[in-house]
């Protein structure tokens, strides 16, 4: 009697928690699903019922939005953007983590403190200097200008996880190989590259969809229309009078899918980079 | 392992090249220009007079209030976190599936995030004719477009995408703790909420510190994308932030001191933080031996 009793308790209280986890991820999937139907949605469809399934599916909103708005060439700015800081500032950072995980010298600890600090100051309160320098230096609304500060944006968690990664890397494999009469740059290139796959991949995905999704950068150093990418493109979107909702929201999901993508490709790699990279 | 003495300079060279330029050298011009007026192109040195300036601005003052006000979120945000973590920790079915959907709006942009979330909560937006839908149309409001609603509801779409990163910094965490602790917990007669307060929040005691300090971080200085796609800090200025005051004066007012001024301000508040999170990590101890 008491362990039916007990049973009927627990499964209820199983059932309590189920529910509310299930709550809140169709509060976490809502935004997703409203994007998705109102995509394939006629205008006419998404005034008369906004929740519902597109009663007659249609792909024009998708058309529309490739057409409109430049949407290719903001697609290919933020393509050029993401592929070019995020490759430069991996290869800086893992130099970097190298002389950090396994050489000695004075002051390494500070400098790295320092470095980890610069991770959480919000890039708002370098705007406004960077940019003073950069219409002195011309490099406003142009690739370089804007790479530049991504790059050093990218570099004190990129530096920290790098740093992290080599030195999980046995002492035992790299004193071989200098035996081996392999020198430290060897070191680098043969032994410690090589290894450091997880935690490239990790870092590829964390850092593209950091600045695929920047804004506040974007939006002040790429100001020219032929410059902007495509989260300016969307955020100057409301502002519009007249707005066709259904070509907007296929337009978000030809933006976000890139993100799901990569996010799903990397995911085993990403969770755990994310928490190694904040507490170890 | 011998290496010549200049060869870790020459790795770090590049890294240090980079953070001085987009860190270094813009710290050092933001003090200058936020200590200086520039009139008909010359800039001239007025002490204080900026920082006394902001003081008197009520723009300003409400932009503070209103980052102050969702510090709210970040309770919430932890707390919501924290249940939803162990709940699937207690391997509910389908836990995997759980914890993909509900980082999902972690990953996605705010820009796409907001700009969806401003059409649901238009007046004649989704969740309104839900509302009506289910018969409950009294309780439809101008959620973006009142005074007293917007913050709020700016604040229920912050915590809607910081939520997923907490559940997994949380679950991650647990699943590292030894199943020992907890079977012997049970051997013990603990129910669940003894559970809870005397194994669980114990042993997640740094992760819980550690994603509180982010999320402070992250409602004081982070919350730009938010305000200038849903609202752009109205209506009036019910949802001016201190991140938006710095874009609009430096950008669109054309006023660099005065948003050089703020920009020095938040850099202290924040650096406060930043000391704290110092501190925490230092206790989970990154050794940097090699």
């Amino acid at each position: 009697m008491r362990s039916a009793r007990r049973r009927a308790q627990a499964l209820s209280g199983s059932l309590l928690r189920q529910l509310v986890v299930i709550f809140f991820t169709v509060l976490a999937l809502f935004p997703l699903y409203f994007m998705l139907v109102s995509s394939l949605k006629s205008k006419a469809d998404y005034l008369e019922n906004k929740f519902n399934l597109p009663p007659h599916p249609i792909i024009d909103n998708f058309l529309t939005a490739f057409a409109g708005e430049k949407f290719l060439i903001r697609f290919a700015n933020s393509t050029i953007l993401t592929v070019g800081s995020v490759a430069l500032s991996l290869l800086i950072a893992c130099l970097a983590a190298y002389a950090f995980a396994r050489m000695q010298f004075p002051g390494k600890r500070t400098l790295f403190n320092l470095m980890l600090s610069l991770m959480v100051i919000p890039p708002v309160v370098m705007v406004v200097p960077l940019f003073v320098t950069m219409v002195r230096l011309g490099l406003v609304n142009t690739y370089q200008g804007a790479i530049l500060i991504y790059i050093g944006l990218l570099l004190p968690f990129s530096v920290y996880m790098m740093t992290n990664f080599f030195q999980t890397i046995p002492r035992e494999i790299v004193e071989a190989a200098r035996i081996d009469g392999c020198s430290s740059f060897g070191v680098f290139t043969r032994i410690l590259m090589p290894l450091s796959a997880p935690a490239v991949i990790t870092l590829t995905v964390v850092n593209s969809l950091w600045v695929w999704n920047e804004l506040l950068i974007a939006l002040i150093f790429l100001q020219r229309d032929e410059m902007k990418t495509l989260m300016v493109g969307i955020a100057s979107m409301r502002s519009r009078i007249y707005v066709d909702i259904p070509a907007t929201m296929a337009g978000l999901l030809v933006a976000t899918i890139p993100i799901v993508v990569l996010y799903l490709f990397g995911q085993r790699y990403f969770i755990r980079g994310l928490i190694g990279g904040a507490v170890k | 392992m011998q290496y010549r003495k200049h060869e870790p300079w020459l790795y770090l060279a590049p890294a240090l090249v980079m953070l001085l330029a987009v860190f270094g050298y813009p710290f050092v011009r933001l003090v200058i220009l936020s200590l200086q007026r520039t009139q008909a192109g010359v800039p001239a040195f007025v002490g204080l007079t900026n920082y006394q300036l902001l003081f008197r601005d009520d723009v300003f003052l409400q932009a503070v209030r209103n980052n102050l006000k969702l510090l709210l979120t970040v309770p919430v945000t932890v707390g919501l976190a924290l249940v939803l973590a162990v709940f699937l920790f207690e391997r509910i079915m389908g836990w995997r599936l759980y914890r993909m959907t509900l980082f999902l709006p972690y990953l996605l942009p705010i820009t796409a995030v907001g700009l969806v979330f401003s059409y649901i909560f238009q007046l004649s937006g989704v969740l309104n004719d839900l509302l009506e839908a289910i018969g409950a149309g009294v309780l439809a409001q101008d959620w973006l477009g009142s005074t007293t609603l917007a913050l709020p509801t700016v604040m229920f779409v912050i915590i809607w995408k910081e939520v997923g990163f907490g559940v997994v910094l949380f679950l991650a965490r647990l699943m590292s703790v030894e199943e020992e602790l907890f079977d012997a917990a049970r051997v013990d007669g603990a129910n669940w909420w003894q559970l809870q307060r005397h194994v669980t929040i114990p042993q997640l005691a740094t992760v819980i510190e550690f994603f509180t300090v982010i999320s402070i971080i992250t409602v004081l200085s982070w919350v730009f994308g938010y305000v200038f796609v849903m609202t752009g800090g109205g209506p009036g200025n019910a949802t001016m932030v201190t991140e938006l005051y710095v874009y609009l004066m430096g950008f669109r007012y054309n006023q660099m001191n005065m948003a050089s001024a703020v920009s020095v301000l938040l850099l202290l508040v924040t650096g406060v933080f930043i000391f704290l999170e110092l501190r925490l990590r230092e206790r989970s101890d990154l050794g940097l031996t090699s």
